[in-house]
């Protein structure tokens, strides 16, 4: 009896704590909150959305994802692009170009923006490019053999790069101002609170769905093979596997989460710039992740709206130190909860256990 | 039960910058054998498994149902039908011993299959944990397993794989005298059907179960033949009696 109990906690527990988390977002959160502290709530989501993602690429697969801004500004940028031109051809005809273009160029448009004004091109676009970008990214590093800080910092790198060339085409992509001053989201007006309210909403069904899905990963074989190659690749390799496809598919599905996370941050803050995906941003998406519990379920979703959460209220209170208490507390989580907060109570237990016995 | 399953290895050599660990070895490895890789230490025997299984580089021939696994990766040549074990037992210690068992039948799966959870136990699992005694250890996380459970749950781990040649690294290195026997019952066992070659150090277990036995020495095959066949042998007299000294290399 025990023991089916046991076993009905295991299977059904992290869904009810998922349903719970679906609850308080999509229902206790809008009655409570003001309409500009849920749509700050929104932009959180949109992190969690990308911390979901690392949770499983870096929780699970050990591998330490620290340019997941690329992926972010992908999804992002594509939005933005598609909600640029969404505005322009509201007031200027279907040829319009967007403003900036006027403003920093010669007001022509590059040919690759032009399928961006196909709203379903661009959700394709969102899911597709990403997918394309870190299968083929992957493939180069896994099959390569790249691990460990090497890896951590080639991804790092690569959102430096990525920052570098967004600011330097600044005729295409906005440059260092990035792409802002939208009216209409798939035709939807952007000033208009219940519209907000809605994607606000999207967002959170967005998390509670990715949530899901590794949920479901987690508990299958490919989890169990993904967290036993994160311990032992070798080992995995005389399995007849190749670690490199295993990891693989972890990075794309983190690739893609990460994207949507940055198509749905776009409409929600209004702008994407090239300091939301830059190497800082990514790191900041990597904090919220290690503070939640990288291998834990809801840990890094937490996280990320924790950390999302604590850099608004700290930055409203201490413009300019803010940043120190958000370094000192990573300092302190990673000094006594290596394994996230999340973990913090099994952590002190098992540190009690251990203290008992000796 | 036709027994025509065989490895071929020809002309083998393994060459770390110009010192050759392994020079010219040819074997023939018989389905339904238990076969014995003994020699002293560096005789090159554990690196003659490596370059089997692909860990490192070799040339010459070892073909196996007509592919030459010197030019495969290790995961193919696991996918073609070729296990090994290692020296020290490798299991998965977080996860039990059935998921231990079950997570090496994935090259079997479909990619549906890898997606979904786990529920109940294949029968294959449930045969070789069946095989190799742990029946009742099943639910047990493999790290507290003792040292030779350890390694019958590799061995368990190969038959769910389906490994048709098994490449076993020492297995019953550190274990007791009932341990011994247990480990030498189950590779009779399980040996009718497959290709089994065994590297030992241990003259006993090498003397009560060995089919065949190869004496490697200095990366070169010195002997083969039954257990008597080589214990009357001269030069595997010599060099296990009075070895000299600068045939000592030890790479392992």
């Amino acid at each position: 009896m025990k023991q089916r109990l046991q076993k009905l906690v295991r299977t059904w527990g992290p869904l009810l704590a998922i349903a719970l988390v679906a609850v308080v977002l999509l229902v206790v959160a809008p009655a409570v909150l003001s309409p500009f502290r849920l749509n700050n709530l929104g932009k959180y989501i949109c992190w969690a959305i990308a911390g979901v993602g690392i949770g499983l690429a870096w929780g699970r697969g050990g591998m330490l994802v620290m340019g997941q801004g690329v992926f972010f500004g992908l999804g992002g940028y594509a939005m933005a692009m598609h909600l640029k031109l969404e505005a322009a051809m509201a007031t200027g005809g279907p040829d319009a170009v967007p403003d900036f273009m006027v403003l920093y160029g010669d007001g022509t448009m590059p040919g690759w923006w032009e399928p961006f004004r196909s709203g379903a091109f661009t959700l394709f676009a969102i899911i597709a490019v990403p997918a394309v970008v870190a299968a083929i990214l992957g493939y180069a590093i896994f099959k390569r053999r790249v691990k460990g800080a090497y890896f951590a910092i080639l991804t790092q790198a690569l959102a430096v790069a990525f920052a570098t060339l967004l600011i330097a085409t600044i005729k295409q992509t906005g440059g260092f101002n990035g792409l802002n001053q939208f009216t209409l989201f798939f035709g939807y007006n952007l000033y208009d609170p219940v519209n907000k309210k809605m994607i606000y909403s999207i967002a959170s069904v967005v998390l509670v769905v990715c949530l899901v899905i590794v949920w479901q990963l987690y508990r299958s074989r490919f989890g169990e093979l993904l967290v036993a190659t994160r311990d032992a690749e070798e080992r995995v390799r005389f399995l007849g596997h190749d670690p490199a496809n295993i990891k693989l598919v972890a990075f794309v599905v983190a690739a893609v989460m990460a994207s949507i996370g940055g198509a749905l941050f776009t409409p929600i803050t209004g702008i994407i710039s090239p300091s939301d995906v830059d190497a800082t941003a990514s790191i900041f998406l990597i904090a919220g992740v290690a503070l939640g519990g990288r291998a834990l379920l809801l840990g890094p979703a937490l996280g990320a709206i924790a950390v999302g959460f604590g850099q608004t209220t700290l930055s409203e209170r201490f413009p300019d130190q803010w940043t120190y208490f958000l370094g000192l507390l990573f300092i302190v989580v990673i000094l006594c909860f290596p394994s996230g907060l999340g973990n913090a109570w099994s952590q002190l237990t098992s540190r009690f256990r251990k203290a008992e016995v000796a | 039960m036709i027994r025509d399953d065989y490895l071929e290895i020809r002309g083998l050599t393994v060459d770390f910058d110009g010192f050759k660990a392994i020079d010219g070895v040819d074997l023939t490895l018989l389905q339904g054998q238990l076969h014995f890789l003994i020699g002293p230490n560096g005789a090159g025997k554990t690196t003659l498994v490596d370059a089997v299984t692909g860990l490192v580089a070799g040339t010459g021939l070892a073909r196996y149902r007509h592919q030459d696994l010197l030019r495969m990766r290790s995961h193919r040549i696991v996918r073609a039908g070729i296990g090994r074990t290692f020296q020290t037992a490798s299991v998965f210690e977080g996860l039990s011993v059935l998921q231990n068992l079950d997570i090496a039948g994935g090259i079997h799966r479909s990619a549906w299959g890898m997606v979904r959870a786990r529920r109940g136990t294949p029968s294959y699992v449930e045969e070789a944990l069946e095989t190799i005694g742990l029946g009742a250890l099943r639910d047990k996380p493999a790290g507290v397993l003792a040292h030779g459970q350890k390694q019958w749950l590799e061995i368990g781990m190969l038959l769910v794989q389906d490994a048709r040649v098994m490449l076993l690294d020492e297995p019953v290195a550190g274990m007791s005298a009932e341990e011994r026997e247990s480990t030498g019952d189950l590779l009779r066992r399980i040996g009718n059907e497959r290709t089994i070659v065994v590297i030992e150090h241990d003259m006993d277990f090498v003397r009560n179960y060995a089919d065949v036995v190869t004496v490697m020495h200095a990366g070169k095959v010195l002997a083969e033949g039954s257990v008597a066949e080589i214990q009357a042998n001269a030069r595997v007299q010599e060099v296990y009696l009075g070895r000299t000294a600068d045939s000592e290399v030890d790479h392992a």
